[in-house]
């Protein structure tokens, strides 16, 4: 059936740590995982599988991609010492990964760049894609028009409206951008509604999943081109203080900028890692979209996974002020990490992520993303506990300018 | 908007042509295999009717279901709403949307299927996989064969995750239904029918649940390539909406099945204002010629 793709150094790497033999062939980390799809679908997963064994194998295709992200997407991005920030917290030195740099204003890139080169390896010329903040559905609208591929997001109704800029330069890019108005009208509908574009459209049709998450090799893919963060730290990190980080922190939507930088430091034990889950309203209240933290194992989107669910498994709402979080899964790897202890996850409500932006605007001159902003809040709790003598690296994982008109409403600016 | 209590049993008056309370015995034909076995000797193919349970109310389901048995339908499909049906098209997410809403349960479907296998017609679940995962699938294995349930069809459930669901209806004589999909290669349809019994759905094309023009070319071709690798019948579903292409899919396969033709008719029952006995009149007149398809066109491929 599937060639098994051992996954070892993403594309770009040449001194990559080496990494455990995850997932199984299956697609399974540990119970997380796997394919829960329809039929019609398994061609097309075991096509992309091959597809990228082969491009893994292939040093052109590395070379293609490594090209793009270097003269194209703008990397390595920046590692900042966030000094200001440091002294203000007073506790770890707080290193900053500026993936907000990359081209589009977020992470996003990085994997929209391998899948698009994939689909076009593939033979195919239309990509599809699902997005909440809309990061992910400019990143690839950006990299379809680079590659002259079609371009269709869809993105819950209830996102058009809060991320209304990023419908505009989608659009601006050329990309059809399709209001979903089923469901719950957001990102876990937006999916829904681009898995069922993609069972009739398959032939010519690859569907660019934004996240860690969905059916094997879904996972493995993202993670694998997201690495290209972590990899890149480590080494601006050895290069910086002497070491390794005592903990990375990220934030965790389906997960992507987070297993992005913490993949290569797994085989490192010394280094924490960390994610922050949305608290929305705050745990208590339900109100919220931390599928660790307040969800059980279940199955969605092909994969099975921790799940905002209700006692009869139909999926729960998922609330948070960042639509780039508010989704009720997190990718089976984190489950995963989390099951085995290697990554601790933590939960970071709507207020303290406000908190976080209007800091971090202030002291650094850097406007994040609320979704990045959970990760800044989490990470000053991180720094105190570690004390000065430790290295804290925050992913920063997007540029807030698409988020100006929430923080201006919360804030009460206008 | 629960009409119905949880002690009140959903089960009416048997329907005296078939063999009411009948279960599936471990070990003996089951109640789907039967089904195809009669159809066969009657040189038709089966007609499978599906509705979502909850729709336009619990029991005005039932209502509806029954009037789909009294139409002449021999397999009811009662599909468990979910939040997030991949495979489902516009048509079916509304009603099983409403249902939702509505607050149907897993217990309500359960109770469903109990209803309607009192007719004496199988019945079968449709039900995306997460539902099960989590009340549990050997307890729901349990209590759908309690129920008198025929089996389960579970779309996004592949033979590869099947093994806890296998081992679960091992002994419950309930059928494991497992879908083939034109895209499936030779190899994955011997591995979907070593581990689906009752019958093989067979997706007539690539797409979601929802009423197409002509039903997709690749359909008979599929239905071919399943009766090449197993003597499990092959039903086709997807699509399918009309007499004629009733007709037309009892030329190449086992069993039809049939969905948002008949869910578009409970919608615009609803939307017409009418209550659950006309909407069954409506139903019972959209089977009649489905029913009537089957018949008109005996399976022209033979079988072995
Ligand atoms: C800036 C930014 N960070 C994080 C995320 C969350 O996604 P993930 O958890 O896959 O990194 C998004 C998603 O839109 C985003 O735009």
């Amino acid at each position: 059936m599937t060639s098994a793709v051992t996954p070892t150094a993403g594309p770009t790497d040449a001194d990559a740590v080496p990494v455990g033999p995850l997932p199984d062939s299956a697609g399974h980390f540990g119970r997380f995982g796997g394919r829960f799809v329809p039929e019609a679908l398994f061609a097309a997963l075991d096509q992309l599988t091959d597809a990228y064994a082969a491009a893994r194998a292939d040093p052109g295709f590395a070379a293609e991609l490594g090209g793009l992200l270097a003269t194209y997407a703008g990397r390595p991005t920046a590692l900042t010492d966030a000094a200001r920030l440091t002294a203000h917290v007073g506790g770890a030195r707080i290193l900053l990964k500026r993936e907000d740099l990359a081209h589009t204003g977020s992470h996003k890139i990085n994997n929209v760049l391998g899948q698009c080169l994939l689909t076009r390896r593939m033979g195919k010329t239309r990509v599809i894609a699902e997005t909440g903040a809309g990061q992910h559905g400019v990143a690839t609208a950006t990299a379809c028009a680079l590659l002259g591929l079609e371009c269709v997001v869809y993105m819950g109704e209830e996102d058009t409206s809060r991320q209304a800029l990023n419908v505009a330069r989608m659009r601006l890019l050329g990309a059809e951008v399709v209001a979903v108005a089923s469901g719950s009208r957001t990102l876990k509908d937006a999916i829904n509604e681009a898995m069922r574009d993609w069972v009739a459209t398959v032939d010519t049709t690859h569907y660019c999943i934004g996240s860690v998450m969905g059916p094997h090799p879904f996972p493995m893919l993202v993670r694998d081109f997201q690495r290209i963060i972590g990899v890149e730290t480590r080494a601006q990190v050895l290069e910086r203080v002497g070491g390794l980080p005592d903990a990375v922190v990220a934030c965790v939507g389906g997960g992507s900028n987070a297993m992005g930088i913490f993949h290569p430091f797994i085989g490192d034990p010394s280094v924490r890692l960390i994610g922050a889950e949305a608290g929305g309203d705050g745990l208590a209240t339900g109100r919220h979209a931390a599928a660790i933290a307040g969800g059980a194992p279940g199955v969605l989107h092909g994969m099975r996974t921790f799940l905002l669910q209700d006692a009869d498994g139909q999926t729960q709402v998922s609330h948070s002020i960042s639509a780039g979080l508010d989704y009720p899964g997190i990718g089976p790897e984190h489950a995963w990490l989390h099951e085995t202890g290697r990554a601790t996850y933590g939960v970071v409500d709507d207020r303290a992520a406000m908190d976080a932006l209007r800091l971090v605007a202030r002291l650094e001159g850097i406007l994040v993303a609320i979704e990045s902003a959970h990760a800044f809040a989490a990470a000053f709790g991180v720094a105190r506990d570690l004390g000065p003598d430790a290295v804290v690296v925050v992913n920063c994982s997007g540029r807030g300018d698409k988020d100006v008109d929430t923080a201006a409403k919360w804030f009460d600016l206008l | 908007m629960r009409s119905l209590s949880d002690e009140r049993s959903l089960a009416g008056e048997p329907d005296e042509r078939n063999e009411p309370g009948e279960r599936n015995e471990p070990g003996g034909q089951s109640r789907l295999s039967q089904a195809f076995a009669r159809a066969r000797a009657d040189g038709r193919a089966v007609l499978v009717g599906y509705l979502p349970a909850g729709f336009p109310s619990v029991a005005g389901a039932v209502t509806a279901m029954r009037a789909l048995v009294e139409a002449g339908v021999d397999v009811v499909e009662v599909g468990l709403p979910y939040s997030d049906p991949t495979m489902d098209g516009p048509v079916i997410q509304a009603a099983s949307d409403a249902a939702l809403r509505r607050g149907v349960t897993t217990a309500d479907v359960l109770r469903t299927v109990e209803a309607v296998a009192a007719t004496g017609v199988p019945a079968l679940v449709m039900t995306y996989w997460n539902p099960v995962e989590r009340y549990g699938a050997a307890a729901f294995a349990r209590d759908l064969a309690a129920a008198g349930g025929a089996g389960a069809i579970t779309p996004d459930l592949p033979p590869e995750e099947a093994g806890p669901w296998l081992a679960a209806t091992a002994d419950t004589g309930l059928d494991p239904v497992f879908l083939v999909a034109p895209s499936s290669t030779d190899a994955r349809l011997a591995r979907v029918a070593a581990v689906s019994r009752g019958f093989i759905y067979a997706a007539s094309l690539m797409g979601v649940t929802g009423a197409r023009e002509r039903v997709g070319a690749q359909a008979a071709e599929l239905a071919r390539r399943v009766r090449a690798v197993t003597d499990t019948p092959v039903a086709v579903g997807l699509g399918v909406s009309t007499p004629e292409q009733t007709a037309e899919v009892a030329g190449f396969a086992d069993g039809v099945i049939v969905g948002s033709a008949l869910v578009r008719a409970l919608l615009d029952a609803e939307r017409a204002g009418a209550d659950p006995e006309e909407a069954a009149v409506a139903l019972r007149g959209v089977v009649a010629g489905l029913a009537a398809g089957v018949r008109r066109s005996g399976p022209s491929v033979p079988r072995g």
